[in-house]
């Protein structure tokens, strides 16, 4: 039975205004994130967040530490793509000191940051399938991630916080020789002391996983019970979701064509020019007949899509690396002064668009350092997003909208 | 839209003494507005169609006190709010800046008021709230202007340069 508003429920019967906790201890809001609830019964009439738990001062930091000293800490802001995250305050240092890169390192970054962010929709998903009572998926998401940690490991040494890209380039080259990734071995049935190069591991991993996609969309995606959860649930319109700031796929879940790989600044659509991609926006043609422009199940397939873009760019930028000019770097010094000037740069993460502010002043450490969060202005939008719904729906919506509270928090 | 032809149209509709500065000598050029004029800006450049500035990117304070005695060129002691507008009709981006001396009347202590643009963009209000909270600036006409990532009971704003680390809270010694 479609009921069209959920306080039709209470059949009349007026209930007392109860408040509620929800966190920040709780399971579903994915780290600390605290959410009041005033309900009536199973209805939710206000919802406010409170957030600042995981605050670290990182920008505070920043005023004291000069940009490659930094980069650790942007690392710790979103912990599920700290790639991109250097990525995109790397390019914010280069805008402001002019730097260029060569075309070895931007090919190289094209690779590694669409690899983070494969990982990164990947922990998305099995997050969501969790938040959802479904357990599967979140064991296969993290099997998956696994063998991309273990080749992040090979290039960089970490597997969690990378510190892999400094301004002018990255620290390491791809390398040579590696032992493969156990857990790439075993699913793909070879020797455990195989050696191979990091870019046969990498396109062994990539063929072994396309066709798993398609078994997501099954456990989940096309999962009646999931269809039931997600879709017409949370429902965003276009104009709310650029009114609150929303980016990533929360925004093109919302039917807003925009990607800053593509409509971004010079500096960053550079390295993405001369590939094939495709820039995934709802409502899909092949979405599910209760699915809305907006809703819950559009921003979720607009992940799912973009891992499947994410992995024809890593395929092209692997093949244009043997032959790409120059080299994986430039130096940068550590007590490089920064100049008298100040920049801000947007770059595409997975959870949306992280900006950096950097304010130089003729020292080494930057005057003010800030780090504009994705997920803070995707939060934000939970208030009225959430109003009239049910209790058990808030996890759904939350999930959807793939928060880490490492990045809000900052 | 240049940053130069947005600045032009300010100029045009609101007069030389809304519109203080255009700085195009930098990476971004921006757009120096007087505080008392920011919503009604911010209101003009999201409503007309010329312009169309949708979205709001960022919004965040940054103190300028120099706290190096030795430094070559001190900048003279203000407080900023930075507004980075983004067009998504238009594709094109604006900056602006609003200055305002670091503590209102030269009264330490007493934060310096900035008008709200939170009615403009709805994200404004938590970025006001965070910079209200960080940097110490009080955004008049707020709905609801609280500590966003600091807890409400907390003393000084930490992005302050002049800010002093607590010895102590609630029980918990720092340094």
């Amino acid at each position: 039975m479609q009921l069209e508003d959920p306080r039709i429920i209470e059949f009349d019967v007026r209930t007392d205004e109860m408040l509620v906790n929800m966190g920040p201890q709780h399971p579903s809001t994915h780290g600390v994130l605290r959410l009041l609830l005033r309900t009536d019964g199973e209805v939710i009439h206000e919802v406010t967040p409170y957030i600042g738990y995981l605050h670290r001062c990182a920008e505070k930091i920043g005023e004291n530490l000069s940009p490659p000293q930094w980069i650790p800490y942007t690392d710790r802001m979103d912990y599920l793509a700290g790639m991109n995250m250097n990525l995109g305050f790397a390019l914010t240092i280069e805008k402001l000191m002019g730097i260029e890169v060569p075309e070895k390192a931007m090919v190289l970054r094209v690779i590694i940051a669409e690899l983070g962010r494969v990982a990164s929709h990947l922990v998305g998903m099995g997050a969501y399938g969790l938040d959802l009572g479904s357990f599967s998926p979140f064991l296969y998401a993290f099997r998956e991630r696994e063998i991309i940690l273990d080749l992040f490991e090979e290039v960089c040494g970490a597997r969690l916080t990378y510190s892999y890209f400094t301004p002018g380039g990255a620290t390491h080259d791809l390398p040579e020789k590696i032992t493969i990734p156990p857990g790439l071995a075993q699913l793909t049935g070879r020797k455990a002391d195989m050696t191979l190069s990091w870019m046969e591991a990498c396109t062994m991993f990539l063929d072994w996983m396309t066709p798993r996609i398609k078994e997501y969309h099954t456990l989940l995606t096309r999962n009646a019970i999931f269809i039931k959860r997600t879709a017409g649930i949370g429902v965003m319109p276009r104009d709310m979701a650029i009114n609150y700031g929303c980016t990533g796929p929360v925004l093109r879940g919302s039917g807003v064509d925009h990607d800053l790989r593509r409509d971004g600044e010079p500096i960053y659509t550079r390295m993405y020019q001369g590939y094939d991609y495709e820039v995934p926006v709802a409502p899909f043609k092949d979405a599910p007949s209760e699915a809305i422009l907006g809703d819950n199940w559009c921003r979720f397939y607009v992940r799912m899509m973009e891992v499947v873009q994410a992995i024809k760019l890593i395929r092209q930028a692997m093949a244009k690396y043997p032959a790409a000019k120059g080299d994986y770097r430039v130096p940068f010094r550590m007590g490089t002064k920064l100049p008298n000037d100040e920049t801000y740069l947007e770059t595409e993460c997975p959870r949306g668009q992280m900006g950096f502010y950097v304010v130089g002043d003729g020292d080494a450490e930057p005057f003010r350092a800030r780090a504009k969060s994705s997920c803070f202005c995707n939060l934000s939008v939970t208030g009225p997003l959430c109003q009239g719904v049910l209790i058990a729906d808030i996890p759904a919506i939350v999930g959807s909208l793939d928060i880490v509270m490492g990045e809000i928090d900052r | 839209m240049k940053v130069s032809e947005v600045h032009a149209l300010l100029l045009e509709r609101f007069g030389a003494s809304a519109i203080v500065a255009l700085q195009e000598a930098t990476k971004d050029p921006w757009i120096e507005v007087a505080a008392s004029n920011i919503a009604d800006v911010c209101q003009f450049l999201h409503d007309d169609p010329r312009t169309e500035f949708d979205a709001l990117n960022d919004l965040c304070g940054a103190d300028y006190l120099e706290t190096d005695a030795k430094k070559k060129n001190p900048c003279a002691p203000h407080v900023e709010v930075v507004y980075h507008l983004y067009s998504y009709t238009h594709k094109h981006w604006a900056k602006l800046k609003v200055k305002v001396p670091r503590w209102q009347g030269d009264m330490t202590g007493e934060l310096p008021e900035v008008p709200s643009v939170s009615h403009v963009w709805a994200i404004a209000d938590w970025h006001e709230r965070e910079a209200f909270d960080l940097v110490g600036i009080t955004f008049t006409g707020h709905p609801n202007l609280r500590r966003i990532l600091c807890p409400e009971d907390w003393e000084g704003h930490p992005l302050r340069k002049d800010y002093a680390f607590p010895l102590e809270y609630h029980g918990i010694r720092g340094k």
